[in-house]
């Protein structure tokens, strides 16, 4: 009885003393940024701006610096982690893959940016989330027909990459119209995996190799199979950005202008700015952030929620469903939000209508079955964060006078029943009383 | 009894006295029934024992909260996720009922028991009933010395004992008795042809019916009776008083109760009884016409309605052989089809087979159940044939029946016991009547009696067999009472020249008497060594006694005591079905499946679970909501009825409804083993590694005490599951599935410090192990 009041007073207290990530404000507040030198707080100065305008406090540390710490007396310091420091071997104090992925799994979300020369721990890092980068150190992505065109012929390892995921929850409804600049090294992710995404896929030409070297062997990893960049929606809803490119990000690339090979088209400003502004954005829940709460289910006509059902009920269900647009939660609106009445498999399947303001609603009858039943909601979509509610209610049948008590067809039977005891008392009262 | 009092004579003083004597002996008995059971509160405490029990706990204690109609009503959510289990309709309501209204009595009486103290002594309680029931049976069968010795020795036979001790709150405990006593009233009407007892008799059969799944035994049995009497040429109107009544109004009553219902009038079980009641009016109607019409009038009519009375039958034979094999088990419950073919369950039902009191009873059980009743039976049996009467070949029909049925299940030995117990009781009567009247002859000399002195009649008891005062009185007034009843007796002048016959040599007569004392002597020593040693043991608490003292193993209620206060209220708990209810009424968890095995495919999911390997067994656990799974394990202490051992039950049940798993992948050359030469799928099944995890660590290696072996595969580690807690003597493990994983890993070579590495081995040493 107290412990659901203790743990909503703490919870109340923690969200008191910690106005960062909640389930009420999902934005992260506090950020630490782990470097490999300070030099890249200048060099990527126009993205760490753009967090910071946005409202992010931004703590940046070298990634070595032993001070550097995630927790302390089990809370954590900061909501958000972001790794751009692809050759470190080792971070500071005590911290570790490990530590770092613990981070994650308590909900808090990571960008991580890996680089030609990325360390052993940035990869064990992104392989522990689904995504493995090119086993040879060395390799870089390159592609001879999408390449940026520059000044110098150069390897063909800035690429110009604009074969984006569709997907407007991640990157906005905003279309990217540059082709974002990339260099770096590719990654592979395994398509059975549903957590991860390739939101930046290589061109079908490109493939992972050594530009140094002649290729010797066929390049394990060739065509749109390499991600440049990717992210990771965790089952906690954890979010994590992984980038094979530290410069994408850098002040060089978010300015010069970008002319993809075989297009005469030069634009201005490659889409770098917007395209890592946009999915930072995701990252940090800005974006297709849901919640679902106010899950109610009454009897029609009534208004009070019942313990139990009876098998052939007539019920209402209702949920609000809402997204978090970064300042405020606005109602969330799609058509294909369904809501099952499950056991073991599911007796009812409706797609629930909305009233445009964040309800969801549907009314359907119990099934002629009893037993313990759920009602689920099992929302997933691209982009957005995955809703699983389960509400256990069991069905119960009939109670003993609840049943018809006189039934038409039965009629005869009666008769039956009745004329025979009265044609027996008839024949006892004959059989005794007349001699 | 009522004596005529007209003349206060020394006979009918004596009478009177006897009257109080055995009023005195009956009480006797009864307090002997009740305390010789309450060993088990003694020694252990007042909790109640096994499974079944637990259930009928939970069930009685919802009775007393709720209040009936919330009962016949109850859709239990708890148990059977997530199919639920209709309790109200699927429970035979008899026992829950009976604490409840003596609960709900003595409450009224400002006595404030606790419900879970009058369901412990609901079992003591009725089995001085059944005592009492069984001197009422005897004593209509074989008057009243017979009577009390029956009831006597059933008040003490261990094999009712060993269902009845105080705290073993099941079905049973009042179903012997209402068996008993529904014999009775059938005798009872038998004898007297009153329709006032054959009312009471229908009542009787319907308490029964309520109570115990056992009452097949009697609507079978009775027309067995019927049919035994038309044939052997005893019809009378008190056999159609008798036997009519019982049909129309139990099979209506019978049809009252949920759990039976229409089951009543459309199974197999039931048929015979029908059969036998057309038998029964179309043999009254013979004999009705038979007394109407001339002998020559009444050979044509026999003709005609023979031949008429053939096609009916014909017909009504076809008709019901029809409908019998229109259903695919030819309209036999399972259970019932074991009975008749006792190889039945073990080639089709593995759910039946499984249950250990399900299976055949070896010699020496009958011996440690019965004991020395078991000699006396066949004296009991041609003591009724001396002489015949219906009550008399109404018991040797149901001890033959009942011997048969003990034979094919274990735990109908409960039936047969007070059947022994009623043989053996005429059988020690008889012989005391003989050898006592012997004596007394001796003694008397040629003095020609006045007393009428009856055919074995006498009032004897084990533990006084000196009494052979009493019964020429005894028999004196009961002749006179039976006369006046109209009950046709053997002549009176066959007795005298048969008294003479019986007559035996004193010495011998006292060296017997002797001799039987001591039988008696040994009897009630075995039965309160049995009472004390062999059947009193709750089996939630275990005992052992060593050279170092007694060793106490609480680890049931340590188990249920922690899944109630770390788990979350709606957590849902698998483990094999044994414990289902156990978890139920002390966890208060939901469980999957449970004692009443009523479906089959949900135990074998179950079964399947536990036989697979772990990835496997943890998606069918997820798909059913389970967040934990207790194993009962053995190993460390030598509990031997632990989920290893029950382990091929559930292969053989899972394989049953999923081919997948087939039982000689588990076995290596056809033995069950689980050592080294184990194969490799009994090595990675659930099973095994929930039960052998860190067993190593106990004495480093691996050293199981019931199996007699090391285990064969000793480190490993858990993927899918964790442990969160182990009993104090490893008897009950639960582990909790593991969450689906938060993000996936790709598949690049494994790095070289594992982050869950070290999770793992810090909550592998939390947990100390008591025997390091």
């Amino acid at each position: 009885m107290s412990r659901p009041l203790l743990s909503l007073l703490t919870f109340l207290f923690l969200s008191i003393i910690c106005n960062a990530f909640s389930p009420e404000n999902p934005t992260d507040r506090k950020v630490l940024v782990l470097l490999d030198d300070l030099s890249v707080k200048s060099s990527h100065s126009l993205y760490f701006q753009s967090l910071q305008s946005r409202g992010y406090d931004l703590d940046f540390k070298l990634a070595d610096d032993p001070r550097v710490a995630l927790q302390r007396y089990g809370q954590y310091l900061y909501d958000a982690l972001i790794l751009f420091s692809p050759t470190i071997e080792s971070l500071g104090g005590s911290l570790n893959a490990a530590a770092i992925l613990d981070f994650v799994d308590s909900g808090h979300d990571l960008i991580l940016a890996a680089d030609a020369s990325a360390s052993d721990l940035i990869r064990e890092i992104a392989t522990e989330c689904g995504v493995d980068f090119d086993e040879d150190q060395a390799a870089m992505v390159i592609d001879h027909t999408s390449f940026a065109v520059s000044d110098t012929e150069g390897d063909h390892t800035l690429i110009a990459g604009d074969n984006f995921i569709q997907s407007d929850v991640i990157l906005g409804k905003e279309k990217i119209k540059a082709p974002v600049l990339f260099k770096g090294i590719g990654h592979s992710v395994n398509p059975a995996n549903s957590l991860v995404l390739k939101v930046l896929s290589a061109s079908p030409a490109a493939y992972s190799a050594n530009p140094k070297s002649k290729l010797s062997t066929p390049p394990t990893l060739t065509g749109s199979a390499i991600g440049l960049v990717s992210v990771v929606q965790a089952r906690n809803n954890a979010r994590i950005l992984i980038s094979g490119s530290l410069s994408m990000f850098s002040n060089r690339f978010f300015r010069s202008g970008v002319q993809k090979a075989g297009s005469t088209i030069n634009h201005g400003r490659s889409g770098n700015e917007q395209f890592v502004t946009e999915i930072s954005k995701w990252v940090f829940h800005e974006r297709g952030h849901l919640k679902a709460v106010n899950v109610r289910h009454h009897k029609v006509g009534e208004a009070d929620e019942p313990s139990i059902y009876r098998i052939n009920d007539e019920l209402e269900y209702s949920l609000e469903i809402y997204e978090w647009s970064g300042t405020s939660w606005e109602p969330y609106v799609a058509d294909d939000v369904q809501v099952q009445f499950y056991m073991m498999s599911p007796y009812v399947l409706k797609t629930m209508s909305t009233d445009q303001k964040g309800i969801y609603y549907t009314s359907f009858k119990v099934p002629d079955v009893y037993g313990v039943f759920q009602f689920k909601v099992e929302y997933e979509k691209l982009g957005v964060t995955s809703l699983s509610l389960a509400k256990q209610i069991p069905v119960r049948p009939f109670r003993h006078n609840e049943y018809e008590r006189f039934i038409t067809a039965a009629f005869p039977y009666y008769g039956a029943s009745f004329s025979m005891m009265g044609g027996f008392f008839i024949f006892s009262l004959v059989y005794l009383y007349h001699k | 009894m009522a004596a005529s009092s007209d003349t206060v004579t020394p006979s009918s003083l004596r009478h009177a006295f006897g009257n109080v004597f055995s009023l005195f002996i009956l009480i006797l008995i009864g307090v002997l029934a009740f305390s010789i059971r309450l060993f088990s509160v003694i020694k252990y405490e007042s909790v109640i024992h096994e499974f079944d029990p637990y259930f009928n706990y939970r069930v009685t204690q919802f009775l007393t909260k709720n209040g009936i109609y919330d009962f016949w009503n109850w859709f239990d959510d708890r148990t059977w996720y997530p199919l639920g289990r209709v309790i109200g309709g699927t429970v035979y309501p008899g026992l829950t009922l009976t604490a409840g209204t003596l609960w709900w009595i003595l409450n009224s009486l400002n006595i404030p028991l606790s419900v879970e103290t009058v369901c412990v002594f609901t079992a003591p309680t009725f089995s001085a009933l059944a005592a009492w029931a069984t001197y009422l049976l005897t004593k209509e069968v074989k008057g009243t010395g017979a009577g009390l010795t029956a009831a006597a020795l059933l008040a003490m036979v261990p094999s009712y004992i060993s269902r009845s001790v105080a705290g073993s709150y099941d079905n049973e405990a009042v179903a012997i008795f209402a068996l008993i006593f529904t014999f009775y009233l059938y005798i009872k009407t038998l004898n007297t042809g009153s329709l006032f007892y054959a009312t009471l008799n229908a009542l009787a059969y319907f308490y029964m019916v309520c109570s115990w799944g056992g009452y097949t035994f009697i609507i079978n049995l009775i027309p067995m009776h019927a049919l035994l009497c038309i044939v052997t040429g005893r019809y009378s109107p008190r056999l159609y008083i008798a036997y009519a009544p019982l049909v129309i109004l139990g099979t209506l009553l019978a049809a009252l109760v949920p759990v039976v219902g229409f089951n009543a009038v459309m199974t197999s079980e039931h048929f015979a009884s029908f059969l036998v009641f057309l038998i029964l009016n179309v043999v009254g109607l013979v004999y009705y016409i038979k007394g109407m019409l001339t002998p020559k009038m009444f050979k044509v009519a026999v003709t005609l309605v023979v031949s008429a009375g053939l096609i009916v039958c014909c017909a009504v034979v076809a008709v019901l052989v029809a409908l019998v094999a229109s259903s695919p088990t030819k309209g036999w419950s399972g259970r019932s089809l074991s009975l008749l073919d006792p190889t039945y369950a073990s080639k089709y039902i593995p759910i039946i087979a499984s249950v250990s009191e399900h299976q055949p009873p070896t010699w020496p059980s009958y011996f440690m159940d019965i004991n020395v009743l078991a000699f006396l039976v066949p004296a009991g049996i041609i003591a009724c044939f001396l002489p015949l009467t219906d009550a008399s070949s109404f018991v040797i029909l149901y001890l033959v029946t009942s011997v048969y049925f003990s034979g094919v299940m274990v735990r109908l030995m409960l039936v047969l016991a007070p059947a022994a117990c009623i043989m053996s009781g005429i059988a020690l009567s008889s012989a005391f009547g003989v050898f006592t009247r012997s004596i007394k002859f001796a003694s008397i000399g040629k003095q020609d009696d006045a007393g009428d002195i009856g055919n074995g009649v006498t009032q004897n008891h084990v533990v006084k067999p000196d009494r052979n005062e009493e019964p020429p009185k005894e028999k004196a007034s009961r002749k006179k009472k039976k006369e006046k009843e109209n009950v046709e007796k053997a002549p009176t002048a066959t007795k005298k020249s048969e008294r003479r016959l019986l007559m035996l040599p004193m010495e011998a007569s006292v060296v017997a008497i002797l001799l039987l004392v001591l039988l008696g002597a040994f009897y009630v020593v075995h039965c309160v060594w049995a009472a004390a040693e062999a059947y009193s043991a709750p089996s939630i608490v275990l005992t052992s006694q060593s050279h170092d003292g007694l060793h106490v193993f609480d680890d049931f209620r340590e188990a249920y005591a922690w899944l109630s206060h770390n788990t979350d209220v709606d957590d849902k708990v698998a483990s094999w079905w044994d414990y289902g209810y156990q978890t139920t009424a002390m966890a208060n968890r939901t469980v999957i499946v449970d004692n009443n095995t009523w479906n089959n495919t949900h135990i074998a999911t179950v079964g399947t679970a536990m036989s697979s390997p772990e990835k496997a067994a943890w998606e069918i656990f997820n798909s059913l909501d389970v967040k934990y799974v207790l194993v009962v394990f053995g190993g460390l202490v030598g509990y031997p009825s632990d989920d290893i051992n029950k382990f091929l039950w559930m292969v053989r049940i899972g394989g049953g409804v999923f081919p997948h798993i087939k039982e000689p992948d588990y076995l290596r050359d056809g033995q069950y083993r689980i050592d080294n030469m184990a194969t490799p799928t009994m090595l990675n099944c659930l099973m095994y590694k929930l039960s052998y995890y860190r067993f190593v660590e106990t004495d480093g290696k691996g050293f199981d005490r019931v199996r007699r072996t090391e285990i064969g595969k000793k480190h490993f580690k858990l993927t899918h599951f964790e442990e969160v807690f182990t009993t104090h003597h490893w008897m009950v493990r639960i582990y909790k599935l593991k969450p689906p994983k938060n993000r996936l890993r790709g598949k690049t070579k494994k790095s070289k410090s594992k982050p869950t590495s070290t999770l793992s081995k810090r909550s592998a040493t939390q947990k100390k192990n008591p025997w390091q």
